[in-house]
């Protein structure tokens, strides 16, 4: 006991403060970034072909050059329009299908073989249905962008709503709660922990989907652009649209994770660091190595196209 | 004045909570078979047994969450048909709700009864208060003490002020200390309230001191049911007629 507290003690410290983590986190893109600019300047021909690579400077002029012209912002808010119309309709359903899916038999019964042969289906497989369906390229986006993200957060709420502590429920049945209450009170608010792991995998889907939607039928979007660029072979355009293809990603899935945050702040958090080195346990003992609590862990990955 | 052998209940009005004839369980696993009980209003009825007796069942059929297989099980008269505010049911493992704070775990029932915010706060805190946890309403279940979380179950439970109480071990996963300290609470939070308590345990010394009368379940029946004499008296532990009908529930147990 007293040696795991020490353990404990000397572990946590250890890691760099703040501003160290900082530096860490800078410095990783920032050495991809030299050595892709330095392959590239130097044209290296191993196995691995850097000559006709676009370099570094290439792709910031060309960067550049995007950001003052107009289809730039056009396209980023024609992609962001898709993204997040499709991955709120997706959220919204995704969490309805999941919390009826998981409560009642009647629905588990009537909808579950339905949905289960629709899942392995990759939403971008899809894209023949959205142009049978739908009257416009636009509205078939957003389809295959929602139809992305619904599976992942049907099946992390289903998961999350069936893995609920019974006592939760029977307390509020004691205290004279109808269905509703326990819903409001209840299934939401102690699923919500496994609908965000769901949410921040959805969102990933997402992007994969409406960029590669947008390569096969588009007007403007990010995904659209970049493979103009590479059918008229502007290779430093396509490395921009890349570029902001991961930005935008980024931004988005912090953007969930913090409001997942705020929302679950209840969670009891271990003191864990995460990346640190967790002490490992002496054979033998007893005590438990602390472990942070599963969220985004318990997401089934099998989602990802 | 210690025994009743035919295990027949005192009052037999039907007042407070009742059972004729019942079988109790799960509708594949009866568990208890023929019970007869009443318990008066007001009265604090423990019940002890072996584990696997039934204890839970019969609390957990009381509170309305299973029905019972056979027989009937009233409330002052009135067949039970389902969970209903005026049993609150106290569990052994911690109930709150771990996203809401004490507060707003005492609150809910009151709001589920529809009491407007600005009461159901009041009342809320001045429970809290009563149960030894005034300045502790804004944190959250797993940032105070299990004692401290029982205490607030227990605020909870009466916050909404029920006519029964069903407590299933509420205070079994505490040490020793902070159970007797939970007892006393119990004692004097329970004083005026005219709630009929059940109260299950497996401490027989808990059982003797709670209990107006202590309820024997084995072997799937209601085996006895004892008077306790001077019952909540800490003072009375070596009473001799408490010193043997402690003797003899233990030996009926096994023990």
């Amino acid at each position: 006991m007293t040696r795991d507290v020490r353990q404990a003690g000397r572990f946590t410290p250890r890691y760099p403060r703040r501003a160290g983590r900082f530096v860490l986190r800078l410095g990783s893109p920032a050495a991809a970034l030299g050595i892709w600019q330095l392959l590239t300047g130097l044209d290296v021909d191993l196995w691995l072909r850097f000559s006709q690579f676009p370099t570094v400077a290439d792709v910031a002029r060309a960067f550049a050059d995007r950001l003052s012209g107009p289809d730039y912002w056009t396209d980023l808010t024609d992609s962001l329009t898709r993204i997040l119309t499709g991955f709120l309709l997706a959220a919204v359903l995704g969490v309805a299908t999941g919390v009826l899916v998981a409560r009642s038999r009647l629905a588990a019964d009537l909808l579950g073989p339905l949905l289960e042969v629709i899942r392995p289906i990759p939403a971008i497989a899809l894209v023949p249905v959205a142009i049978l369906l739908l009257p416009s390229d636009e509205q078939g986006i957003v389809f295959i962008t929602f139809t992305a993200a619904f599976f992942p957060v049907l099946v992390s709420t289903r998961h999350a709503v069936r893995a609920l502590t019974p006592v939760w429920e029977e307390a509020v049945r004691t205290m004279g709660g109808g269905r509703l209450r326990i819903l409001a009170s209840v299934v939401l608010p102690g699923a919500l922990p496994g609908i965000f792991g769901g949410l921040s995998v959805g969102l990933g889907v997402s992007w994969i989907c409406v960029i590669s939607a947008e390569m096969i039928s588009g007007q403007y979007g990010v995904g659209y652009r970049t493979w103009q660029d590479y059918t008229i072979v502007n290779y430093p355009g396509v490395f921009v649209g890349m570029v902001t293809i991961g930005v935008l990603g980024w931004v988005t899935s912090t953007a969930v994770e913090v409001v997942g945050r705020r929302l679950t702040r209840w969670l009891p958090r271990t003191s864990y660091v995460p990346g640190a080195r967790i002490p490992r346990r002496p054979r033998g003992a007893t005590t438990p190595v602390p472990v942070t609590p599963g969220t985004e862990k318990d997401v089934p990955h099998d989602q990802l196209v | 004045m210690t025994s009743s052998s035919d295990v027949r209940s005192p009052s037999r009005t039907g007042a407070g909570l009742a059972l004729r004839d019942a079988t109790l369980g799960r509708p594949d696993a009866p568990v208890l078979h023929g019970v007869d009980l009443d318990v008066a209003p007001g009265e604090i009825l423990t019940v002890v047994g072996p584990s696997g007796c039934g204890k839970s069942t019969l609390l957990r059929t009381l509170a309305g969450l299973l029905s019972p297989l056979a027989g009937e099980v009233t409330q002052d008269t009135l067949r039970l048909t389902g969970p209903s505010a005026d049993r609150a049911l106290i569990f052994q493992e911690d109930a709150l709700l771990p996203w809401r704070t004490l507060r707003a775990n005492v609150e809910l029932p009151l709001a589920i009864q529809g009491l407007p915010r600005a009461g159901r706060r009041t009342r809320a805190e001045a429970w809290l208060t009563r149960v030894g946890l005034a300045g502790q309403s804004r944190r959250l279940p797993h940032h105070v003490s299990g004692g401290q979380r029982q205490r607030a179950q227990l605020a909870r439970a009466l916050a909404p002020a029920p006519r029964a109480v069903l407590m299933d071990e509420p205070f079994g996963a505490l040490d020793a200390q902070t159970r007797a300290g939970m007892q006393d609470l119990l004692v004097e939070v329970l004083r005026g309230t005219g709630a009929t308590v059940v109260f299950v345990t497996h401490d027989v010394d808990e059982a003797l001191f709670l209990g107006d009368r202590v309820a024997l379940l084995r072997s799937g029946r209601l085996a006895a049911l004892h008077d306790v004499p001077h019952p909540r008296d800490r003072a009375a532990h070596d009473d001799p007629a408490r010193v043997a009908l402690r003797r003899e529930v233990l030996s009926s147990l096994g023990t």
